[in-house]
């Protein structure tokens, strides 16, 4: 079956030729006129409008977005306020950043409508340290729409107003953790909060409600304020609604960016005629489908079972290839569709030395508050490290996977799966490899082997 | 005068199957110590915020089932009770509180595996230098690796270095290899002492505690941070390779420092005070004590320790002092200068003694400035327990003004000082020199050098009694060590002098003391010695309310209104 024509909705104008990121551009191509209507409508019809869409977030955890907006404390009397996850940090993931750089008054447009919905009267866009010009470039735009009245005291002659913030990180992985993101939009550590009771909906930035959405998520907002949740829903598939933004990288043909609606194009298509297939002379080893935590597929593995079409539940017998790029889909086969970074490995890589690149990132990015994510990520670290640098032991694998075990699920934010579902993974799926490392090492080296930073 | 428990919400929670009625709110590690459950943890802390970030307290949770439509209970057909939703991830019970119908289980596989995981990883970079660690002995991470550990290492990398001997403060030093980052310290330097100096640099593993830059951890409250430290990271300077912990012995103090009289442990070995700790006592210090209150048994050995009676400079055997003392104060013109750091048992056999010379009594007063936290305006610990007994009826005043007039006038010629300096408490040396002095104290000064009659006493760590804190409450002391040579029981000494001077034959313990106080004292009817509860006992403060007492508000102690205070 032939890939479906890429959807693009958030990228409609992005790559066109001459079409920069100022507002006169913007507003040229239809800009701010959506924000114009929404803030003539009740906040509670956009809201709803959104609830309707099925709109899933974009950051990684595919969280319904217009579940999240209604689980936040409206009667506390606080302040609500919206905080956008800039702080595009997953391995593999790269798309928040191209919409910054690209269009961020798509970006402003859609924070505007969604302060608005939600009675927010201050924004802050939370953006990683390692992207000054994306801080630059969104200063420069706000400064604009502000000037244009379409951010500020009273936007658009309304007797609404809302201001937003850029706020920079200082490069954290765990920033882009909600909790963090807020005790370091506080000026703390980016320890993640407890939850209970720390709920971002109830007691978020300086302990008043506060919605926290993704780039990519608030951008879809304002074309679901504009096409209505219903349509919206149509796009895509049930539950799995809108399009996504695809980040392909590794040893394919064509890596880069790519928006399909979402579910529509299988992995395989994505891959191997979207991407153009893999490098010459090589074929497709593994692929991580969603930012570099999530679970690593194997090609030639083959998913089976029982799943939901319609109201009927059906078999299926996937291979890599088959399964659709959709966040249920992803989950169902044990891996997530988590920020949409595909990284793809070939034949040529070793996923001893893969898992040892992954792992020193995460033991890098371990904020340290908590016992199991702290010391496991280090260990398992240290251990693939060995195995890559020093002596490997044909145990280690299967030490990995303990320690990988010992850290899911017992930390305080998701940073204990996103560090132990590689190495659970890698060893699940290559354990033959992490076995036999210790002899593969003595081999020569393939001459194109990439090499170890 | 014990205020009863105010009735609150009970609710039934469920403990691997046992069903126990608590408070709302209460966490499951509270919960759980109810039905002798051990819920293990680090960074928990009763006093202190719930951060959860050991995982140790990791437990089962679940809930009742209920339709989710109808919200009728689910029943179990096989049990006949209703069904429980176990959860399928571990929680921490620290932040767990109870809520009707919550169940958790601490002994299931999940659990185990858990906890045997947390303390894999919690020692993987730990340097295990138990043999030379101060915190040997009473070290949570030792206590809960045998007792939860899987008691084998599988880590063979390189652990991580961090610096071994870091200064934080003049009397804290870090460990930082042994830190387990369980922020206790820095929560209760935030929270508690409200000295914010303390904080992580770097991160995962790496993470590192240390002084925000410029600033030290010099407040008064520091060494709680050793206290509380679950393990051997934060020692105390000075108690630092000092002595096996084992090896000490555990006596019941108070803190003699002010009024607030924080409850303590003092530990000694063969004679020998080494440290002094908080005791919890949830009405008075919770677990807490000033760190100038721990040094205060260096003066058992310090310097100017009096250590022979002696009667006009010559050494003397203790009878004879006593004939001496007694023959100068039925000369006439006597007084007695009580003090505020005595015994309630001390001051009521001052006032025997008052009584039996008809000498007037004072008491020296020791005004400073409350910190708000654990010590008051009131630098006496047990000015109530004067009041209390009857030795004075009034508030000491700033200086012994009226006593200096009447040496001045001659009125007064002798005068018994209880460990109190005349000279510190405003009496001129001219005034010294006009006057017979009879010295009961521990320590030489002016008032011993001048006195004609001296009598070593014990410190508060070689005797037994009781005094009364701010908040009327009564609480004991224990002897922790013997007293030095030379020294008498300051009880001895009184009731030998009392009846020289003519008074009753009393006892010279507290255990025979104590039913002639009963009889005698109202306040402290009805009550023994032996019945004071560990955490003390509130006397009736209603006859003392209109004083106008000098504390202000510290924990747990609200200064009566001065409204009040005039009604």
């Amino acid at each position: 079956m032939p890939a479906p024509a890429q959807h693009r909705l958030i990228f409609k104008h992005i790559d066109e030729a001459g079409y920069s990121n100022d507002l006169a551009c913007y507003v040229r191509n239809g800009g701010y006129e959506i924000l114009r209507k929404a803030v003539t409508r009740k906040p509670e019809e956009l809201i709803d409008e959104v609830k309707k869409s099925g709109l899933r977030g974009r950051g990684g955890a595919g969280f319904p977005c217009g579940v999240k907006w209604s689980l936040v404390d409206r009667k506390s009397g606080k302040p609500i306020y919206l905080v956008v996850n800039a702080d595009e940090s997953e391995p593999g993931t790269f798309k928040d950043r191209y919409i910054m750089h690209q269009d961020p008054h798509q970006l402003i447009e859609g924070i505007m409508i969604s302060c608005f919905a939600n009675n927010v009267k201050v924004a802050y866009i939370y953006i990683r340290g390692e992207f000054p010009a994306g801080a630059r470039i969104l200063e420069q735009a706000i400064a604009e729409a502000r000037a244009a009245n379409y951010v500020g005291p009273s936007i658009l002659g309304t007797a609404y107003g809302c201001e937003i913030y850029v706020h920079r990180g200082a490069g954290a992985y765990i920033c882009g953790e909600e909790t963090g993101l807020i005790e370091s939009l506080e000026g703390k550590r980016p320890y993640p909060r407890i939850k209970p009771p720390y709920f971002p909906a109830v007691l978020g930035l300086y302990q008043c409600p506060t919605i926290v959405n993704n780039v990519e998520t608030l951008c879809h907002v304002k074309h679901i304020a504009d096409m209505g949740g219903e349509a919206y829903a149509k796009i895509g598939t049930p539950g799995n609604t809108g399009t996504r933004i695809l980040c392909v990288s590794g040893h394919v043909q064509r890596p880069g960016y790519y928006e399909f609606e979402v579910g529509k194009c299988t992995l395989g298509q994505l891959l191997h005629e979207v991407c153009g297939g893999p490098l010459p002379g090589r074929t497709f080893k593994a692929v991580i489908p969603g930012g570099s935590s999530a679970k690593i597929l194997r090609f030639g593995e083959r998913f089976k079972g029982k799943r939901k079409v319609g109201a009927e539940m059906a078999d299926y017998d996937w291979g890599v290839e088959d399964i659709p790029m959709d966040f249920d889909s992803l989950a169902m086969i044990g891996s997530m569709g988590g920020s949409g970074g595909v990284i793809v490995m070939d034949d040529s890589v070793s996923m001893v030395e893969a898992l040892g690149n992954i792992n020193a990132f995460y033991s890098h990015e371990s904020c340290g508050q908590c016992t199991p994510c702290r010391e496991g990520s280090l260990w398992m670290k240290k251990i693939t490290a060995r195995m890559v640098h020093g002596a490997a032991r044909p145990e280690d694998g299967q030490l990995l996977k303990s320690v990988a075990d010992q850290i899911a699920g017992r930390t305080i934010c998701a940073f204990g799966e996103a560090c132990a579902w590689p190495t659970q993974s890698f060893i699940a799926k290559f354990g033959d490899e992490f076995k036999g490392y210790a002899e593969a090492k003595k081999a020569p080296r393939a001459v194109d082997a990439p090499e170890l930073v | 005068m014990i205020q009863p428990a105010t009735p609150t919400d009970l609710i039934t929670v469920n403990i691997d199957g046992r069903e126990i009625a608590v408070p709302k709110g209460t966490n499951m590690i509270e919960a759980a110590r109810r039905v002798n459950v051990d819920v293990p943890f680090y960074c928990y802390h009763q006093k202190l915020s719930v951060v959860g970030n050991c995982r140790m307290c990791l437990v089962e949770m679940g809930m009742p089932a209920v339709d989710p439509a109808t919200k009728a209970p689910i029943m179990d057909p096989a049990t006949g009770k209703q069904k429980v939703n176990w959860m399928p991830r571990p929680t921490i019970a620290c932040a767990t509180n109870a809520s009707p119908g919550l169940h958790i289980r601490t002994t299931s596989p999940m659990v185990k595996d858990c906890r045997e995981g947390v303390m894999e990883f919690l020692l993987i970079n730990h340097p295990l230098d138990c043999p030379i660690c101060d915190q040997a002995g009473e070290c949570k991470l030792q206590e809960q690796a045998t007792g939860y550990g899987r008691g084998y290492s599988r880590f063979i990398e390189q652990k991580n270095v961090k610096p071994k001997r870091t200064q934080l403060g003049p009397r804290v030093t870090l460990d930082d290899e042994r830190c387990i980052l369980c922020s206790r310290c820095i929560r209760f330097s935030k929270e508690i002492a409200k000295d914010d100096v303390l904080g992580f640099t770097d991160r995962g593993s790496y993470s590192t505690l240390t002084c925000y830059p410029g600033k030290k951890l010099e407040n008064n409250y520091s060494l709680n941070t050793v206290d509380i430290c679950p393990v051997g990271a934060l020692t105390s300077t000075d108690f630092r390779f000092k002595m096996r912990v084992w090896f000490l012995k555990q006596t019941d103090s108070i803190d003699m420092e002010s009024s607030v009289g924080a409850n303590t442990v003092v530990w000694s070995r063969e004679g020998v005070v080494y440290r002094i700790t908080p005791r919890q006592n949830d009405a008075v210090n919770d677990t807490w004590m000033a760190d100038s209150g721990r040094v205060l048994y260096k003066a058992v050995r310090g310097s100017g320790r009096l250590e022979s009676v002696r009667v006009n400079g010559a050494e003397s055997a203790l009878d004879f002092a006593v004939a001496a003392a007694v023959e100068l104060i039925k000369a006439g013109g006597a007084a007695v200068v009580g003090s505020g750091r005595s015994s309630v048992e001390e001051q009521f056999l001052a006032k025997k003694l008052a009584a039996a010379a008809q000498a007037p009594a004072w008491l020296v007063s020791r005004v400073g400035e409350g910190d708000k936290l654990l010590i008051s305006a009131d630098r006496n610990p047990n000015v109530r327990g004067a009041l209390v007994t009857g030795l004075i009826d009034r508030l000491p005043g700033d200086r012994l003004d009226e006593l200096a007039a009447q040496i001045d006038a001659g009125t007064v010629r002798t005068v018994v000082a209880l460990g109190e300096d005349l000279a510190a408490a405003g009496l001129t040396s001219a005034q010294l020199a006009k006057v017979a002095i009879i010295y009961l104290g521990t320590h030489a000064n002016p008032t011993s050098e001048a006195a004609r009659v001296l009598i070593p006493t014990l410190t508060v760590f070689e005797k037994h009694g009781t005094v009364v804190n701010q908040q009327f409450r009564i609480q004991r002391f224990a002897k922790a060590v013997p007293g030095v040579s030379g020294a008498t029981d300051d009880l001895l000494a009184l009731a030998k002098l009392v009846a020289a001077a003519g008074g009753p034959a009393l006892g010279a313990d507290v255990g025979s003391l104590w039913p002639v106080i009963a009889a005698e004292v109202p306040a402290l009817a009805t009550m023994a010695y032996g019945n004071i509860p560990d955490t003390g006992l509130l006397l009736d403060a209603a006859p003392w309310a209109g004083l106008p007492f000098v504390e202000g508000p510290t924990l747990h102690y609200q200064a009566p209104a001065k409204e009040a205070a005039r009604a």
